[in-house]
């Protein structure tokens, strides 16, 4: 018989079969449904009224607030308090302030390897990092979830990117995202499972795999996975999870794919993406002379404790150049207290940065943070659309933290790379 | 009830089906510009039960779901295309709006009388020689778009179960 893929193996367990084939649409069970105060209960509530009904299982509910934290407008304080009601009358569990929620999930023990989970937001592929198959659902299809606790899916092929080889130092996870998009487009991903694989991502830290999955969004996959490992599993022991048992949990090697990309990661430069396409990359040095306004290390993309370890590391003695606003927004309380423990987050403020609330902030465009017009930002989040993170006129270039740290201590955008401590050997 | 084909290429993305500029004018006001760039004429001659017949990758573009609702708004019994964008589809599904794929659709023309019959897996041609077969839709979606959508088949289904406790 042949092999079947990752994606394959736990869509069919969540749809109590022995095996699925691409192509074909069945009903699965939800493992665990994430939202969000955006997406969340101000557009579920409605819906579960008019279907007059609870939810399916509270306790297989995430709540978590990011969007709007910390409500500095009336509209945010309003859609906090709403959500912070909905929690205490649902009985869910609720991360409140506590970060944004594609870090908070993991990082408190939610996912586990072969899960089969909806997220009421676009980067849910971030959960395949985990071995999880999680994908994005609008407010009406997540009612539907809450409901029911069911899904239909249409079984995805599986498009596996390898990247093999060793990066060089100053080059991360964000550099090969970079990279993959301007290579395979924003609709590479066609809306299947990505897969990514090879002896460069297994080398990859937890935080910096969520890198790789969360930008499968980008790619316009369904999910991003990658095969659990022991890399994995310590994770979640660490953070008081549960890895279970995950062996098998991986594509066989004869299982048949939609296509494959072959990458080489010990070849790989900082990239750039140019306004107004994650598509639009280039090495850093190809850029040319961009003049910087703000640099923002900030989002579930760009701002976990690893990123801002990366920021840290060029900008300890440093400082911003006059005129560059760093705004560091670390993507949950917890990476935040680690890095404040371990003097990174000092390090940061040294050199000039404001550190802003552990939430989606400018990423979203919800709050205060705005970027004004004609503003250029450079930036460690996922999207440089235009207008979403402020004005039409502004522009956002995108890079990795390490290349965003060094712009801001250029004033323009900098390959990190010459400005990289000794590595201590 | 039988219809008109509109036939489109490639590629219909969701901006030429929900143009961006007009998406803050409610659904009524998108609808009325739904295809405009590429059927000048779509908005205002589709009639219920038109069936739009396209090649690959229909609905490609954003995930707004406005898309597949301006279609839905105009009467479109369905789309049958030769592949549809992931998203879309989803959104299509949901909404009630039947998505049909046909490994070769080319049989029709634009303009055609035809009657969409899903039950049968077949879009059905006026002049009863030619016919075009879709690849059939799974049960579950079929109950989903015979109630109208999700939302509609949600009601049905719990208002089902509340019964069965009852009794
Ligand atoms: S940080 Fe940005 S990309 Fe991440 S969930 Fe928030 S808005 Fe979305």
């Amino acid at each position: 018989m042949m092999g079947t893929t990752l994606a394959q193996k736990i869509i069919a367990r969540a749809a109590g079969r022995k095996s699925v084939t691409p192509g074909e649409i069945v009903t699965a069970t939800v493992d665990l449904a994430m939202i969000h105060d955006s997406g969340g209960p101000r557009r579920v509530e409605p819906v579960l009224q008019e279907l007059g009904v609870g939810l399916f299982d509270a306790q297989k509910v995430v709540l978590i607030s990011d969007h709007f934290v910390p409500g500095e407008t009336d509209e945010g304080a309003r859609i906090l308090e709403l959500t912070r009601q909905w929690a205490k009358r649902r009985g869910v569990p609720f991360h409140d302030g506590e970060g944004i929620c594609h870090v908070v999930l993991p990082e408190r023990g939610h996912l586990k390897p072969g899960m089969f989970v909806v997220g009421g937001d676009s980067h849910s592929p971030t959960g395949g990092a985990f071995g999880a198959y999680m994908f994005g659902v609008g407010a009406t299809e997540m009612a539907g979830v809450l409901a029911t606790g069911e899904i239909w899916i249409k079984v995805p092929e599986t498009i596996m990117i390898e990247w093999e080889g060793q990066l060089p130092r100053g080059v991360t996870a964000k550099d090969m995202m970079l990279k993959s998009c301007t290579r395979l487009g924003m609709d590479g991903g066609q809306y299947q499972a990505v897969e990514y694989a090879g002896s460069a991502v297994r080398a990859l830290s937890m935080q910096e795999r969520m890198t790789l999955s969360n930008m499968a969004a980008e790619l316009g996959a369904q999910a991003g996975l990658i095969a659990p490992d022991e890399t994995t599993a310590e994770w979640l022991r660490d953070v008081g999870g549960d890895p279970g048992d995950y062996a098998g949990l991986c594509t066989d090697p004869d299982a048949a794919l939609l296509e494959r990309h072959a990458f080489d990661a010990s070849s790989l430069e900082p990239q750039a993406a140019a306004p107004h396409s994650p598509a639009n990359s280039a090495s850093v040095g190809e850029a040319g002379e961009v003049r910087i306004d703000v640099a923002y290390v900030g989002a579930c993309t760009g701002a976990k404790y690893v990123d801002l370890k990366a920021a840290a590391e060029i900008l300890k003695g440093r400082k911003a150049a006059p005129g560059v606003e760093l705004l560091v927004a670390p993507a949950s309380k917890r990476d935040q207290d680690r890095a404040a423990a371990e003097g990174i987050l000092g390090a940061l403020e040294e050199a000039g940065a404001k550190i802003l609330p552990n939430a989606c902030g400018i990423c979203a465009g919800y709050g205060t943070h705005r970027l004004g017009e004609d503003v250029t930002c450079v930036s460690s989040t996922a999207r440089n659309f235009k207008g979403r993170m402020g004005a039409a006129s502004s522009k956002v270039w995108l890079a990795s933290p390490y290349t965003v740290a060094a712009s801001a201590v250029t004033g323009r955008l900098a390959d990190p790379r010459d400005m990289l401590p000794e590595a201590v050997s | 009830m039988t219809g008109r084909v509109f036939l489109l290429g490639d590629n219909v993305d969701t901006d030429q089906l929900a143009p961006g500029q007009y998406m803050s004018g409610g659904i009524a006001e998108l609808a009325s510009h739904c295809l405009e760039g590429v059927r000048p004429d779509f908005a205002e001659t589709v009639k219920p039960g038109d069936v739009i017949v396209a090649g690959r990758n229909f609905g490609i573009g954003s995930s707004r779901e406005q898309a597949a609702e301006a279609l839905k708004l105009l009467g479109i019994a369905g789309v049958v295309a030769q592949s549809f964008a992931g998203i879309f589809y989803r959104n299509a599904i949901n909404l009630g709006l039947p998505v049909l794929t046909a490994a070769d659709p080319s049989p029709v023309e634009d303009g055609d009388t035809v009657w969409l019959d899903i039950d049968n897996n077949l879009l059905d041609l006026s002049d009863k020689v030619r016919a075009v077969w879709l690849d059939p839709l799974p049960d579950n979606l079929k109950i989903l778009l015979a109630d109208g959508g999700l939302v509609p088949h949600l009601k049905k289904r719990l208002a089902a179960e509340r019964k069965g406790k009852k009794a």
